[in-house]
């Protein structure tokens, strides 16, 4: 009767129904897991306009976009979000802010709301401040409460992300209460992915295994307790399972990505591949780079795939994987993700979680997402730390 | 009726759920944060009349109404609404 694949709907042909802005890659937080690419400050410069986020928006819709996330960085850092939320509200898109909380105000909460936006996903990071202002490297613990409070007041969903890393997993049961405290609608736990700055900090970020079954048993208790009235999503973290993950549910299946310079990606991190161009949306038209551009469809279906993939009769269920995530850690971008255990490079995921148990946290400074370290990782700075990984995370 | 969901209930979308017709699928979807469903034609139907405002009895007669060939519609309607309940996409109004 309905059909649900982690949220998104399966189409043939592919429609992009979800489209993520990533609107600038500014950002006042310097959050040590995040995703987005090390080398972001190349972006910082060439931000597309109002105008052209507007086009963007319309040829989108056109081609059966639903869903749109507005991120980042920190999108609030933007002047003009008030005017694209209106836009996607006059287009019937379902609109979602993603948001750190910084730079929310009354007046703009209240022009969201008019503008038609349906909802605000507001990050947090922890019950203690200590805990939160460490991993963001900012003071914005007392903010976030109160923008909390702004996203309830306007009848909006709550709608919590934490994400979960070793120096918070183990207080997740207290993270549950603060967000049931606030009134949470939606809270997402979302394990650490080591995509960009978090795989730069992966040793530093990961769980054992022991607090990861730990923090599900937890989770789970407090979903016993809580019933309907507030929805607990569990990332679970692919580096603990035995086969990998459908990423972004199949390459340019139901996904695309417009990043804060234009670039049209199929998803998040798929710049560290090799061969690959993007198309930017100040050249190429949406339609163009969805149905007919290589980049599109280089790995869309699975004619792509290699062996063990390529005859296992699971292929449907995870489509071989990230394509990200097996080249940056094997080099070879076809094939299967390391995280498989079928996979002949598993052992390198085997040492991570190994490693997991040894955080050498003297040798190994956390390196915090700030335009800074991005220089020095652009300039070739740090080529120590980036030496385990085929590509630029 | 049903022993789940009394014939004098109202229903209504969920708080912060959206029910809209989609061109470029030819069909109906539910939004709502983190995701979307897309719904049949026959959910599509029922969901389309849970306004907050009729009956679970009001939409099983209107359903008989607009489709009068459908054999047995009641129990389809009923175990849609049961579902859409369950699913918490749907809630009955105080």
């Amino acid at each position: 009767m309905a059909q649900q694949n982690n949220g998104a709907v399966l189409n043939h042909p592919p429609k992009p129904f979800w489209l993520l802005a990533e609107i600038t890659y500014r950002c006042p937080l310097h959050c040590a897991f995040c995703y987005n690419p090390t080398d972001y400050a190349t972006h910082t410069q060439n931000e597309l306009s109002t105008e052209q986020w507007i086009k963007v928006l319309r040829d989108a819709r056109k081609m059966g976009a639903l869903q749109l996330g507005i991120s980042g960085g920190e999108p609030l850092l933007r002047d003009d979000i008030e005017e694209i939320v209106a836009e996607a509200g006059s287009l019937g898109y379902y609109s979602n802010l993603i948001t750190s909380g910084v730079g929310l105000t009354e007046k703009r909460i209240a022009e969201f709301k008019r503008g038609g936006l349906d909802h605000i996903q507001l990050s947090m990071h922890d019950i203690t401040k200590d805990i939160n202002n460490f991993i963001t490297d900012t003071n914005t613990f007392e903010l976030k409460k109160k923008v909390a409070a702004m996203i309830k007041e306007y009848d909006y969903p709550m709608v919590l992300n934490v994400v979960i890393h070793r120096y918070n997993i183990e207080h997740i049961g207290e993270i549950l209460e603060m967000a049931e405290a606030l009134g949470a609608d939606f809270v997402e736990l979302a394990n650490t992915q080591y995509y960009g700055w978090s795989l730069l900090n992966r040793s530093q970020l990961m769980p054992t295994r022991e607090q990861l079954i730990k923090a599900e048993a937890i989770t789970n208790k407090f979903r016993e307790r809580v019933g309907s009235k507030m929805k607990v999503f569990f990332v679970v973290p692919d580096y603990y399972s035995d086969r990998p993950k459908k990423c972004m549910n199949g390459w340019g299946e139901v996904f695309m990505i417009v990043t804060a310079n234009g670039d049209v990606l199929p998803c998040h991190s798929a710049r560290v591949l090799p061969g690959l161009e993007f198309p930017n949306v100040r050249d190429q038209g949406l339609e163009w780079v969805w149905n007919e551009s290589p980049t599109f469809n280089k790995y869309r279906g699975d004619d792509w795939m290699k062996e063990p993939c390529r005859t296992c009769p699971e292929k449907e269920k995870d489509l071989g994987g990230c394509r990200c995530q097996t080249y940056l850690l094997t080099g070879d971008a076809e094939g299967a993700d390391p995280v498989c255990s079928l996979s002949s490079t598993h052992d390198v995921i085997l040492q991570a979680i190994e490693d997991a148990k040894n955080p050498q946290l003297a040798s190994q400074p956390i390196l915090f997402r700030n335009d800074k370290n991005s220089q020095k990782i652009i300039s070739g700075d740090l080529k120590d730390v980036l030496a385990p990984f085929h590509a630029l995370p | 009726m049903s022993d789940k969901i009394k014939s004098e209930a109202v229903v209504g979308l969920a708080r912060h759920y959206r029910f809209q017709w989609e061109e470029a699928q030819a069909g109906y979807v539910l939004l709502f944060p983190e995701g979307m469903i897309k719904l049949n034609g026959g959910a599509g139907e029922v969901i389309k009349r849970v306004d907050g405002k009729r009956t679970v009895g009001e939409i099983v007669a209107e359903c008989k109404a607009a489709f009068p060939d459908v054999p047995d519609i009641e129990a389809d309607v009923l175990a849609m609404l049961e579902l859409a309940l369950g699913k918490t996409w749907i809630a009955v109004k105080e």
